[in-house]
């Protein structure tokens, strides 16, 4: 995947816009939220109920992709969608763009993060100690992509995976109608 | 192969990011709690909240040292929205004693694309805010209260934060120690 210059520093002479951390705050708050008032399944804790954390993500998605896509030309096809959501989108919600993206041509795509900005202060590389946590932190960006890929036509099942933080893949999972 | 379509503007999609987020937020609130009152009540905690932790890269990135007076203080938390959310409030309507203030916000990037419907009339929509005020001062051994006074999603021409000073804080004594 080519590699754009994006230098963060260049558009931080900011006016009448929010400071990046404070989108991290917020998102530690509504996953404390979450959890703190998600009602227990049984004995077995073991699947944390992220799912209103992902249905946050996916209005916020929903909503936040119109405005993007705004002034964009038609993309041609799924895979030239997906391809933007690499980049650009990426880069204006995160700063970064995907690091990798793979696709079995039927509608899976892989996007993997090498840094994700909400796992990037959880641990340094290869840290294993927050493992577990970890989904906490990625179950609204797995909402903001379905919305997203919603609203442009894509309807889809994602969800996440990490092995090693601050790494995480993004499984996509389009669904064939 | 490049795209045509223009470079999106990162900083401004940020603040959306925030915008939005803090809605829909909002909207899960009123979703799960059935009293206002309650989410009210949410939104101020989860603000004080984050302020505990954002009064920390404040400081570190403003360097900025202990306040004054009360002055002081309302000139950092000026400061403090004009780097978080890109504005300047107007600090308004001293009282006598020097002991409560306003701020006056023209425009809120929260509620940039909102709207109240009618039944929720005593939402405090931004009451998150407040929250994060009391958060930040009191780490900094300040007890403030902070409430709205004035609300342009209810056709009030400004939004109007009323801020009160209580009482200097003095450092705990740990514990077996007197």
């Amino acid at each position: 995947m080519k590699h754009q210059i994006v230098d963060p520093k260049a558009s931080s002479a900011n006016k009448g816009e929010a400071d990046e951390s404070l989108f991290e705050y917020l998102h530690a708050e509504m996953v404390n939220y979450v959890l703190s008032t998600s009602v227990k399944s049984g004995e077995k804790e073991k699947e944390e109920d992220l799912s209103r954390l992902e249905s946050m993500g996916f209005s916020v998605g929903y909503r936040i992709i119109e405005r993007l896509t705004r002034e964009w030309p038609r993309f041609k096809d799924e895979l030239d969608t997906i391809k933007f959501i690499c980049t650009d989108f990426w880069t204006s919600l995160y700063q970064k763009q995907i690091d990798n993206l793979r696709t079995n041509h039927h509608g899976t795509y892989m996007l993997q993060d090498n840094s994700f900005r909400l796992l990037a202060n959880i641990g340094g590389s290869g840290s294993k100690q927050y493992l577990r946590e970890s989904p906490r932190l990625l179950a609204f960006t797995c909402g903001l992509l379905r919305g997203s890929l919603a609203n442009l036509g894509i309807p889809c099942t994602v969800d996440a995976e990490v092995s090693a933080l601050p790494s995480c893949k993004f499984n996509v999972y389009v669904q064939r109608i | 192969m490049s795209r045509t379509g223009t470079r999106l503007d990162t900083k401004k999609l940020n603040s959306e990011l925030f915008t939005l987020t803090y809605g829909a937020l909002v909207a899960q609130l009123l979703k799960d709690y059935e009293n206002v009152e309650d989410v009210n009540k949410q939104l101020d905690r989860m603000g004080y909240n984050m302020g505990i932790r954002l009064i920390e890269d404040f400081l570190a990135r403003t360097g900025s040292g202990r306040c004054y007076d009360f002055r002081d203080t309302a000139e950092k938390i000026q400061t403090a929205f004009k780097i978080y959310l890109g504005i300047t409030p107007t600090i308004t309507n001293w009282s006598a004693a020097g002991d409560e203030f306003s701020l006056c916000f023209e425009s809120n990037p929260l509620t940039e694309f909102v709207e109240l419907p009618d039944n929720c009339l005593h939402l405090k929509y931004c009451n998150i805010l407040t929250g994060v005020l009391r958060g930040a001062c009191e780490m900094v051994q300040m007890e403030i209260g902070a409430w709205f006074v004035q609300d342009q999603l209810k056709n009030d021409i400004v939004t109007e934060m009323r801020v009160k000073f209580i009482k200097r804080l003095e450092d705990a004594i740990p514990a077996g120690e007197d």
